[in-house]
C-alpha cells in the first residue's frame, strides 16, 4: 500500500505504529524528495541552509565577527594590565603576599596558594588529569570492540619495520638526555615550594623524559618497568594520598581541631607543611598522564 | 574532638566519598565490585544529605564551610542550605536508582577490562555533580564543570561503538563550547571584581551595579556565564548534541546524563542568579527575558522535534529539550514562585527521565536491539514491568494528575499569575506543549501495548533482572509519592530559595 492511497485513518494508525517511514522505506524517501522539490521556494528550514555553504560560512563568520568585536569592546573597558588601582589588587592578593610565607611555608607564592589556600582546586585539577588519562585509555586501549585481527596484523609489521630502523643519533641522545631529564624533573617537583616550578610543571618535564626513552627504545622498554598494573597503582596512589593529606588538612582546619603540620623553617627543602609532599604526588600525576597520552595514542597499549 | 559539628562537615563528606571511590575504582579488578562499591556510595551520601536536609529544615538556616585553615575570601567554601540538600539527596536516590537498575545493561555493553573505567567516570560524575550543588565558589565550579564535562564524555563512549564515537564528538564540542564561555565569563568578572567567592563577588557586583561602572563589561561577563550554561544544559538552540549521544550511550548512562547531569547545571545556575548577580541586577540587565524567550521557545521546538523521530531514544532526548525549556521558562520568569516551580520541576524530571531511558533501554532489550517505535510494538506485553514504568512515566511527562509532572505544570501556571507581562505567553505555550507531549508520548505508549498476533501464537515472557524490577517499582512508587505529597518538597525548596538571596 503507498502513502498516496491510504485514508486519513490509515495514515494516522500508521503514524501512531511508527511504520510510516519504515515499511515502506522507498515509498517515503521518494515522497521526501518530492516534497523538498516542492518546498523549494516556499520555506527556508535549516536543512537547506547547511546544504548551501555561502550562506552557512557567512552565518559562521559573522557570528564570530560578532563575538569578536564585543569581547574587543569589553578588553578596551577592562580596567588596565597590572595598574595599581585595579580591583584585583585588594586584600586578597595582599594576604597572598604578605602573610603567605607566614601562613603556608612556601617561598614559591603560587605554590602555596595552589596547594595550601586554594587547595581544594587543585585537588579538582589533579582528579581532571586522572580522569583525561582513564578516559582516554577507554577510547583507544586496544580491545575485541575497536580492534580486529587485521589490524592487529598491520600493527605487526609496523612495529617489526620500526624495530628494522636504525635510530642510532636519537638512541645515543636519548641513553645520555634522559637520565638528566628525569633528575631535572626531580629537581623541580621537590623544589616546588622554594624556587619556581612544582608537581605541574616537574610531572611534565619527567613525561617529557619518558616519551623521548619511548620513541629511541620502544615502548615495550618503558613498559618492562611502567606496567598497566603499576601505571593504575602509581596514578591512583598517589591521588589518594594528596586525598588523605587534604582530607586531614580540611576537616582539622575547618572544625579547628587537631594538629597543626609543623610549617619548618622557610627555605629548606623539608618545610612548608603538606606542600613537598602533594607536589610529589601531583608530579607523579602530571607525569603518567602525559605518558600515558603518548603510549595510547601511539599504539593503544601501555 | 567534641567540639566538631558532624552534620556541617556532611557536603565535604559527601564530595570527598564520591572522589574517593572514583580513585577506588580504577584499583579494583572487576566491574561487578565497582558496582558494589558504587551502590554502597551512593546509599551513604543519600543518608548523609538526608540528614543534612532534616536538620536544616528544623533549623530554617543555611550554613558555610570552610575548606581548610583559612576564612572566605582566601580559602574555597562550600555552602549548604535546604535547597542544596535536597538537590543532592534526590541526586543520590535517582543515581542509586538508576545505576542499580541498569547495571545489566553496563555488563553487557561494555567490555569486561573497560567496565571498571566506566564506573571511575559515574563516581567522579557523582562527586563533581555534588560539588557543584554545594559550592561557594566560582573557580571551583569551574573546575567540577571540567570533571563533568569529560566524565559525561567517557560516559557515552564506553559502549565502544561508532555511533558512539560520532555522539561523543558531537557532545564534546559542543560541552567545551560552553565550558570556554564559561572561563571567559569568569575572568572577565574576576578582573573587575577581584574576588572569587560567592558572598564577595554579590556586594561587588551590587556595588558596581549600583554605581552604573564597568556596566557594559558586567552585561558582557554574565552573559557569557549564562551562554556558557544554557550550552551546557541543552537549552533550545544548543540542543543538537543530545539526541546523537543519548542513542548512542547505555540507556543507563543516557538516563543519568539527560535526568542529573542537564539539571546539576540548571541548579548551579540558580545559584548564580541568587548568590553571585542577584535577582535584581539579573533583573536590570535583562537576561532573565532572554532566558524565557528561550525556554519558551525549546518548550515548543523540544516537542516538535521529539514528534518527528521514530527511535524512541531520540524521541526522548527530544523530551529533554523540551523539560530543559520548561526549567528555563521558569527561571526567565524572574518571581520566587517560578523559581519554585523550576526547582520542582528539575526533581520531577530527573524522576522521570532517568525511568524512560531505563525502560526504553530493557524494551529495545527485548526487541533484540531494534529502536524504532514500530519494532517495539507489543513489547510491554513481553516485559510488563519495563512497560508499566514507561507508561507511568509518558502520562507523568504528559502531565496527568496523581503524577509528579502534573504538579510542576500546577506551579508553573500559577508562577505565571505572578510574573506581570508574560502570563499570556506562560499560558498559551504551556497549552501547546502539553498537547505536544501527548502527541508524541501517547502513540508510543499505544504501540507498545498494542497486542502483535504473530503465527506462533503468544510471546514469551522475558523477566529482567530482580535488580531492575525493584528500582523500576521504587521509581514508580517515588512519581506517585511526589505527585501526591507535594508539599512538604515545595516548602523546602521556598524556604531554600529564601536562604539563598
Amino acid at each position: 500500500m503507498t502513502n498516496q492511497n491510504k485514508t486519513i485513518w490509515q495514515k494516522w494508525k500508521a503514524w501512531v505504529n511508527g511504520e510510516e517511514a519504515l515499511l515502506h522505506p522507498d515509498a517515503y524517501i521518494a515522497k521526501r524528495a518530492e516534497r523538498k522539490k516542492r518546498s523549494k521556494k516556499k520555506t527556508f528550514n535549516m536543512r537547506r541552509m547547511k546544504e548551501n555553504p555561502q550562506v552557512y560560512h557567512f552565518l559562521c563568520v559573522s557570528v564570530c565577527a560578532a563575538f569578536i568585536g564585543i569581547l574587543l569592546a569589553v578588553v578596551a573597558e577592562l580596567p588596565s594590565f597590572g595598574a595599581a588601582e585595579n580591583p584585583t589588587n585588594n586584600e586578597v592578593m595582599e594576604r597572598y603576599l604578605e602573610k603567605g610565607m607566614e601562613e603556608t611555608g612556601a617561598i614559591n607564592f603560587v605554590t602555596g596558594m595552589i596547594l595550601d589556600y586554594r587547595a581544594f582546586d587543585t585537588f579538582g585539577e589533579a582528579n581532571v588529569l586522572f580522569l583525561a588519562v582513564i578516559g582516554v585509555w577507554m577510547l583507544l586501549q586496544r580491545d575485541r570492540k575497536n580492534f580486529s585481527a587485521e589490524q592487529e596484523r598491520e600493527c605487526e609489521e609496523d612495529a617489526a619495520i620500526e624495530t628494522a630502523e636504525s635510530k642510532t643519533i636519537l638512541q645515543i641522545g636519548a641513553k645520555y638526555l634522559t637520565p638528566m631529564i628525569l633528575l631535572y624533573g626531580v629537581y623541580v617537583i621537590c623544589n616546588g615550594h622554594l624556587s619556581p616550578g612544582g608537581g605541574f610543571s616537574g610531572g611534565a618535564i619527567i613525561g617529557g623524559g619518558l616519551i623521548l626513552y619511548a620513541a629511541a627504545y620502544g615502548q615495550e622498554k618503558v613498559g618492562a618497568f611502567l606496567t598497566k598494573r603499576r601505571f593504575l597503582t602509581m596514578i591512583a596512589g598517589s591521588l589518594l594520598t594528596y586525598f588523605a593529606c587534604k582530607s586531614y588538612s580540611f576537616f582539622t582546619g575547618a572544625n579547628h581541631v587537631g594538629y597543626a603540620i609543623p610549617k619548618g623553617t622557610p627555605g629548606e627543602i623539608l618545610s612548608a607543611g603538606w606542600i613537598l609532599p602533594l607536589n610529589i604526588c601531583v608530579g607523579l600525576v602530571v607525569a603518567c598522564t602525559m605518558y600515558g597520552f603518548y603510549a595510547l595514542f601511539t599504539k593503544g597499549e601501555l | 574532638m567534641a567540639d566538631v559539628n558532624w552534620i556541617q562537615n556532611i557536603p565535604f563528606f559527601s564530595i570527598f566519598l564520591a572522589m574517593f571511590c572514583a580513585i577506588l575504582s580504577a584499583l579494583v579488578r572487576s566491574g561487578r565490585t565497582a558496582q558494589t562499591i558504587h551502590m554502597l556510595m551512593a546509599w551513604m551520601t543519600a543518608i548523609l544529605s538526608a540528614v543534612l536536609l532534616g536538620h536544616l529544615v528544623q533549623t530554617g538556616e543555611s550554613f558555610s564551610f570552610q575548606m581548610g585553615h583559612f576564612p572566605a575570601p582566601w580559602g574555597n567554601e562550600l555552602r549548604a542550605g535546604p535547597l542544596e540538600a535536597l538537590m543532592a539527596l534526590v541526586f543520590s536516590v535517582v543515581m542509586l536508582l538508576t545505576s542499580t537498575g541498569g547495571q545489566e545493561f553496563v555488563f553487557q555493553d561494555v567490555v569486561p577490562e573497560k567496565q571498571r573505567f566506566y564506573y571511575v567516570m559515574l563516581h567522579a560524575l557523582f562527586g563533581a555533580m555534588l560539588a557543584l550543588v554545594y559550592t561557594n565558589d566560582i573557580f571551583t565550579a569551574y573546575v567540577f564543570i571540567e570533571i563533568l564535562t569529560i566524565a559525561s564524555c567517557a560516559l557515552i563512549l564506553a559502549k565502544g561503538t561508532a555511533q558512539a564515537m560520532v555522539g561523543t564528538t558531537h557532545y564534546l564540542v559542543i560541552s567545551l563550547l560552553g565550558s570556554g564561555t564559561i572561563l571567559l565569563g569568569i575572568s572577565i568578572l574576576y578582573s573587575i571584581t577581584g574576588h572569587l567567592l560567592f558572598p564577595q563577588l554579590k556586594e561587588a557586583v551590587v556595588q558596581l551595579a549600583a554605581q552604573g561602572q564597568y556596566s557594559f563589561v558586567l552585561l558582557v561577563a554574565a552573559g557569557l556565564l549564562f551562554l556558557g550554561l544554557a550550552i551546557k544544559s541543552a537549552l533550545f538552540p544548543f540542543h543538537s548534541m543530545l539526541p546523537g549521544a543519548y542513542q548512542a550511550a547505555i540507556p543507563t548512562a543516557s538516563g543519568i546524563l539527560s535526568g542529573l547531569v542537564l539539571k546539576s547545571y540548571i541548579v548551579l545556575s540558580i545559584k548564580w542568579i541568587y548568590s553571585v548577580f542577584s535577582i535584581e541586577v539579573m533583573l536590570q540587565i535583562k537576561i532573565m527575558d532572554i532566558l524565557f524567550v528561550f525556554g519558551l521557545l525549546g518548550m515548543v521546538m523540544g516537542s516538535l522535534y521529539a514528534m518527528r523521530e521514530n527511535r524512541m531514544k531520540r524521541m526522548l532526548a527530544y523530551s529533554s529539550v523540551a523539560q530543559i525549556g520548561y526549567i528555563y521558562m521558569g527561571i526567565g520568569m524572574g518571581s520566587r514562585i517560578g523559581m519554585v516551580a523550576a526547582c520542582f520541576h528539575i526533581l520531577a524530571h530527573a524522576v522521570t527521565k532517568s525511568m524512560l531511558f531505563l525502560c526504553c533501554g530493557q524494551m529495545v532489550k527485548d526487541s533484540g536491539g531494534k529502536e524504532q517505535i514500530f519494532y517495539l510494538r507489543g513489547i510491554a506485553h513481553k516485559n510488563p514491568l519495563a512497560g508499566i514504568g514507561f507508561t507511568v512515566g509518558a502520562l507523568s511527562m504528559i502531565g496527568i494528575p496523581m503524577l509528579v509532572g502534573f504538579i510542576s505544570k500546577l506551579y508553573f501556571a500559577t508562577a505565571s499569575v505572578y510574573a506581570p507581562g508574560k502570563m499570556a505567553a506562560v499560558m498559551i505555550v504551556l497549552g501547546i506543549s502539553m498537547v505536544l507531549n501527548a502527541m508524541y508520548f501517547l502513540p508510543s505508549v499505544i504501540a507498545i501495548w498494542t497486542p502483535v498476533r504473530t503465527t506462533e501464537g503468544r510471546q514469551e515472557r522475558s523477566w529482567s533482572t530482580p535488580a531492575f524490577g525493584v528500582c523500576m517499582l521504587l521509581f514508580i512508587g517515588l512519581q506517585i509519592a511526589l505527585g501526591v505529597c507535594y508539599q512538604p518538597f515545595i516548602r523546602v525548596i521556598e524556604m531554600g530559595i529564601g536562604l539563598l538571596q
